[in-house]
């Protein structure tokens, strides 16, 4: 069995992190401190190419494989979460849904500057009393002659109020089905239109430069031509789309457990206690030892997930584990490093504290740990 | 305007580096390899001149084994047009002067302007290649340029020199050295990246270019190395005591003189 990436993907690995190094590391604290969105930033990634990763090039897409688009993920995350969500939000729930159900016609309006990172798309699932419960929408859409009138509220939109946002795909109840359970269907809701306001939330732990937003629908009146796919396909584009999403959330926490390993790496290599570097004493040593093995897991597992979804195997299982593994797995190390750093990895300068406040949304985004281990559980016969 | 640019595969200087001191040589087997970092800034002045001039082609070449491909795909990736790669064990072992006749061989087979090459290659640091391959092409030669002006026929250089800027004019072809400060290397951006697997790479032996394999190689290397070491660990400083200033300054002039004999 061969390990090696191919030379695509490992050039794809040392842009990616040059880039990050050079462009995001020097600002991640200060957009952290501020809790600001970087249009500036956004722009940059889209112009190397974080955006469109995996969408054909006739929408000015990269064409990548999907590992390669977790790879720059990762890469982004193992200097900053909130680009990392960004980015990830961006190709997984923003283009993604566009590209694989939209009509031609959608695809040619909205991919092309989403795909050159010039705009953004939000993607709106949850709901104030719906979340892991994604089934338990209350928004509604309702067909008035040509059009559909939208009304409910979303929370937690990433990417949707950001001055660069185009617009969003939200998910709304369009009637019954045979079965007597509520018949889904995602639109396109242009940002703009009239009735339909997009606020910014504040005050976030974590991924404070990203922006994450409320969705308010009051009668919003758009064209038939707005239904994403086919009427009644909205619940299983949502399902679909959070398989692929939580990959992307998996190479987050990947991304982010090796940052932070290597952090705690380099201190314990400097950090000197009792005349010696405290890397020397075993008890720090063995977390470090760890971490890396750990992370070679959380590797190997999410890589091999994205292999089945490129060759077009069924991936949910190894999706969900993935998720689930990568997501903890950033606790379990965050923890170490902010321990190893001692009282200074306690102070905004250390960017392992950024990296502690980060992980915590993985555990609960697309998928709580506890959503993901009944997928999980559900596939190996529970 | 058609540019070539030497291209070298040289360690990432930020690898921890295992010196072989048996052999001589550089453990290689851990190491991550990189664009040597001077001719990133050769790459992106062939690639602002071509843009400038809005046609032509940038053309890299390398000497060296299979994963030096790697090097030129990340140039094709930041924008070169098309790479050659001359990998033949029988170059293995050659010095400067061994791969300056093969990149000579190569160039010579190619319409050309213009040659770029950057100052020096981080891992021998021999400044020799560039200076070879010119005279073996009969180029006119300029190292450490960190601007310059193309004009009709010919070219304005500003070379570093200690202490400032020397400007040279020379006719076209020529062959300059890219000395930092001279651009800023631009990323290879993702779409680029995979629109360089479309690219040619087009792979030589010593034999398709007409050279004798016994021109080059260990063999005929004019220059051995007979050790290789790492320098010198540095030794922990020394805090000089004393009462006062004037008995202060006294001790450290009279370790100066013995200890260090630096005086
Ligand atoms: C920064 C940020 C960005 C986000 N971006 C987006 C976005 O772009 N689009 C979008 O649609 N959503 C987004 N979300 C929402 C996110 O997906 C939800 O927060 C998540 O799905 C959990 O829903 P909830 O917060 O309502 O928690 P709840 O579902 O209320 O869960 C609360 C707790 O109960 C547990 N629980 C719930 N049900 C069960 C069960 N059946 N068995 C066992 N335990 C259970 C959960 O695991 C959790 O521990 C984002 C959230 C944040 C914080």
């Amino acid at each position: 069995m061969d390990f090696d990436l191919n030379t695509e993907q490992q050039m794809i690995r040392k842009e990616v992190r040059r880039f990050a190094e050079k462009e995001i590391a020097p600002v991640a604290m200060e957009l952290d401190e501020k809790e600001a969105f970087s249009e500036a930033l956004t722009r940059k990634m889209g112009e190397i190419g974080l955006f469109g990763m995996f969408a054909s090039e006739d929408y000015d897409g990269q064409a990548m494989d999907y590992l390669s688009y977790i790879i720059a993920v990762e890469e982004v995350a193992r200097v900053d979460g909130s680009q990392a969500a960004t980015v990830a939000a961006g190709n997984s729930l923003g283009i993604g849904p566009l590209y694989y159900y939209g009509t031609e016609e959608q695809k040619q309006r909205y991919l092309p500057p989403l795909c050159r990172g010039e705009k953004l798309w939000g993607f709106g699932l949850t709901e104030p009393t719906a979340g892991s419960d994604a089934g338990g929408s209350k928004t509604t859409a309702v067909r008035d002659g040509d059009d559909w009138i939208i009304n409910g509220s979303k929370i937690f939109i990433t990417n949707a109020a950001t001055e660069m946002t185009l617009g969003v795909t939200v998910q709304a109840v369009t009637g019954t089905r045979p079965s007597g359970k509520p018949e889904y269907t995602c639109f396109i809701v242009e940002s703009g239109t009239k009735g339909f306001k997009a606020e910014e939330m504040h005050q976030k732990m974590m991924w404070r430069a990203s922006n994450t937003a409320t969705l308010y629908f009051d009668n919003v009146r758009v064209p038939k031509e707005n239904i994403l796919g086919k009427q009644g396909d909205g619940f299983h584009q949502m399902l679909q789309t959070l398989d692929g999403g939580r990959l992307s959330i998996a190479a987050m926490g990947l991304g982010g457990a090796q940052g932070a390993y290597e952090l705690a790496l380099k201190y314990a290599r400097t950090r000197e206690q009792f005349g010696q570097p405290i890397s020397k004493f075993q008890a720090v040593a063995f977390k470090l030892a760890d971490c890396a093995t750990e992370i070679e897991c959380g590797r190997n597992l999410l890589y091999k997930a994205c292999a089945h979804r490129d060759l077009h195997r069924p991936f949910e299982k190894l999706s969900a584990m993935a998720k689930l593994y990568c997501s903890e797995l950033m606790g379990r190390v965050t923890n170490h490093a902010i321990q190893i750093h001692g009282g200074y990895g306690l102070m905004k300068e250390y960017a392992v504290e950024r990296f502690y406040r980060d992980q915590k949304l993985l555990d609960i985004g697309e998928g709580t740990s506890e959503v993901q281990r009944i997928v999980i559980s559900r596939h190996i016969g529970c | 305007m058609n540019i070539i640019v030497l291209v070298k595969q040289v360690p990432d200087t930020e690898s921890l580096l295992e010196v072989d001191t048996a052999n001589a040589t550089v453990n290689t087997q851990n190491v991550k390899w990189i664009i040597n970092p001077y001719d990133e800034y050769a790459i992106e002045e062939a690639l602002q001149i071509k843009e400038a001039k809005g046609a032509g082609s940038v053309t890299v070449v390398a000497v060296g084994p299979d994963r030096s491909e790697q090097a030129l795909r990340t140039a094709l990736a930041m924008g070169a047009d098309t790479a050659v790669l001359v990998n033949d064990a029988a170059a293995e072992g050659s010095d400067a002067l061994g791969i300056a006749k093969v990149l000579a061989g190569v160039i010579k087979e190619m319409p050309y302007d213009l040659v770029i090459a950057g100052v020096r290659a981080v891992d021998d640091d021999g400044y020799q290649v560039p200076a070879a391959v010119a005279e073996y092409l009969e180029l006119p030669l300029v190292t450490a340029v960190i601007k310059q002006e193309l004009g009709e026929g010919k070219i304005t250089c500003h070379q570093l020199v200690e202490g400032g800027s020397l400007v040279v004019e020379a006719p076209l072809p020529m062959l300059f050295t890219a000395q930092k400060g001279l651009n800023e290397p631009r990323y290879a951006s993702l779409p680029n990246i995979m629109k360089a697997k479309k690219k040619p790479l087009e792979k030589k032996r010593l034999a398709d270019i007409g050279l004798d394999a016994a021109l080059v190689g260990t063999g005929s290397a004019k220059v051995a190395i007979s050790a290789l070491a790492l320098p010198p660990e540095r030794k922990g400083g020394k805090m000089v005591t004393g009462d006062t200033p004037e008995a202060l300054a006294a001790e450290l002039v009279r370790l100066l003189k013995e200890e260090a004999e630096v005086l």
